[in-house]
């Protein structure tokens, strides 16, 4: 019986999806890395571009005036989208890389050092790594890293000893970009809390796929990408709770980030202001409010329900083909699902899915340490997004079927 | 590119000889007291190799082997090249790495200058750019080996 999907008129909004790849048409199942924008996020970026487009913050000319209300009412509609508290508390960003940067450069950096402990997971994306381990060899500090099991899922019991008093920051994902396991973030953030420690959430991985409101988590600071939820990509968020981003330095100075320079001292604007230097994405900030407002229609409950159902459709299909091992089988997850076929490498398969019309992420997802988790170089990773369907899935297995019988 | 012309390149790209390389790779495994080591790396899917060369002192190559994990086309090339190089000349074997490249690239030069033999089977990458590192990574360490260079050799 086909799945019920109120939302699957929904994938005519979205132009990429609409065209063959190798004759074939195209099935796009690698969300996860980049998901594909609909027309009204096109569109707006296009009549921006068109008529409004000017430097935000600076003129007193209309032009201005209009890039800078269609620039800060994304913002609004941002906070509105986490649950913040204050327009305060939303700081544009270029994407989560950077807003994870910031956190470790501005707030992390001047408080810790040799004896201090950063505390991760094991399931983290690079940008959730680096970035610390840069802090660390400055610093000192030290890294401690949170083990997963068999599954893919956070060793809860080995994280609530590891939340020691020499921890200074918690920072992990909300969902793993390579697995899809969905960790329990608002009790780990209330654990965390009781010893004083402050967390930041990756949250890439969570925006597109279900609501999030960052007062009932309770973090500290969180993170997300435009380019994920169906906006533009170099555009992203760093959501901070004000008191915190008061005490901080700026992250990196020039124009707009300031009230006055002079030569003996210079003052700095006021929050956001303070960690945005330089002239902004404007074009694909506006753009990603767009897809806010997208979002909104289709709804996020609509959203998880309709690719919760897929996801087990997903599994389901996979799980018949003979010879395919899947990896990231936790309890609670979101629509990515990594595996491998019999000694197939990753990017064979990618290669020959692709030929099939069907795109898949094949590697390690920038996730290295997972993939070593599992002692594997890597995986291929489906993920899904509200537009796919069921027809997307049966491609993608029939285009397995096809590489394993040339590999024979 | 129709269904049936795409149907051809991907059988071009997996040529019997390349398959058969991947599944029987020639000269896996570690040499016994190299000359010359070099690992190689792809940074875009993290495969890893490990070529080990014996150059005498007449500077010809007396053996090559090599180890790691990778897919059909980084194997492939890789047992294709202990292959070729074996008996020839340093120098000669240089050549090789730079005619090989350029054939490989999207815009290769009209003829190669030297005979590749069994390599022009790697041909079939051509149709697939994110592919052509597979195929070169083994060649990247092989330069990598003969200019003594000890850090690892990457794709990029």
């Amino acid at each position: 019986m086909p799945l019920a999907n109120p939302i699957a008129e929904r994938r005519a909004d979205f132009p990429t999806l609409h065209q063959e790849i190798n004759g074939l048409p195209l099935a796009y199942l690698d969300n996860a890395a980049s998901a594909q924008q609909p027309l009204a996020v096109i569109e707006t970026v296009s009549e921006y571009q068109r008529k409004d487009h000017a430097n935000v913050h600076r003129g007193v000319h209309t032009l201005s005036q209009r890039a800078t209300e269609a620039y800060e009412g994304a913002r609004d509609k941002l906070r509105d989208f986490i649950g913040a508290e204050s327009r305060a508390e939303i700081v544009l960003t270029s994407g989560t890389t950077e807003s994870i940067n910031l956190v470790a450069q501005s707030f992390v950096r001047p408080r810790v050092g040799a004896g201090d402990k950063i505390l991760i997971t094991h399931l983290e994306h690079h940008a959730n790594i680096v970035p610390w381990q840069l802090v660390c060899e400055q610093t000192g500090a030290e890294l401690a890293v949170v083990p997963i099991d068999e599954r893919g899922q956070l060793d809860l019991e080995r994280l609530y000893a590891m939340l020691t008093e020499d921890v200074r920051m918690l920072a992990l994902g909300h969902v793993s970009n390579a697995l899809g396991t969905i960790n329990p973030v608002a009790d780990i953030i209330t654990a965390a809390h009781d010893r004083n420690i402050p967390v930041l959430i990756d949250g890439a991985q969570a925006t597109p796929h279900m609501q999030v409101n960052v007062r009932e988590l309770g973090c500290d600071f969180f993170a997300f990408s435009g380019h994920k939820m169906f906006g533009p990509t170099g555009t992203g968020v760093l959501y901070g709770r004000e008191a915190l981003l008061e005490t901080m330095p700026p992250y990196q100075g020039g124009g707009d980030m300031i009230l006055e320079v002079r030569f003996d001292k210079t003052t700095y604007n006021e929050l956001p202001y303070k960690f945005e230097a330089g002239t902004p994405n404007i074009s694909g900030v506006v753009g990603l409010g767009a897809a806010v407002d997208y979002l909104g229609e289709v709804g996020m409950e609509n959203i998880a329900a309709y690719e919760h159902e897929l996801l087990e459709y997903l599994t389901g299909r996979l799980a018949e083909i003979d010879g395919i091992r899947l990896y990231g089988t936790a309890e609670q997850k979101a629509g990515v699902q990594s595996f491998l076929l019999d000694d197939i490498h990753p990017h064979d398969l990618g290669t020959i899915v692709d030929h099939k019309g069907v795109a898949v992420r094949s590697g390690h997802h920038c996730a290295m340490p997972v993939m070593q988790h599992f002692c594997i170089p890597g995986t291929v990773r489906a993920s899904l997004a509200f537009y796919n369907n069921h027809t997307d899935v049966d491609r993608l297995v029939d285009a397995l079927l096809a590489a394993r019988a040339l590999f024979a | 590119m129709n269904a049936v012309s795409e149907a051809q390149s991907l059988r071009d790209l997996y040529r019997e000889l390349v398959l058969d390389h991947a599944r029987n790779p020639r000269n896996f495994g570690k040499l016994d007291g190299p000359s010359h080591t070099a690992e190689g790396i792809n940074p875009l899917c993290g495969d890893s190799l490990v070529l080990y060369l014996d150059v005498g002192a007449d500077d010809r190559v007396r053996g090559a082997s090599f180890e790691g994990t990778g897919c059909v086309i980084s194997i492939a090339s890789a047992s294709l090249l202990t292959e070729t190089i074996v008996g020839m000349r340093t120098a000669d074997a240089a050549r090789y790495v730079d005619v090989l490249r350029s054939r490989l690239s999207t815009d290769p030069p009209a003829a190669p200058v030297i005979d590749l033999g069994e390599l022009q089977a790697l041909e079939g990458v051509r149709e697939y750019p994110s592919r052509v590192k597979c195929a070169t990574l083994a060649w990247h360490a092989l330069d990598a080996a003969l200019r003594g260079n000890d850090t690892p050799a990457t794709t990029e």
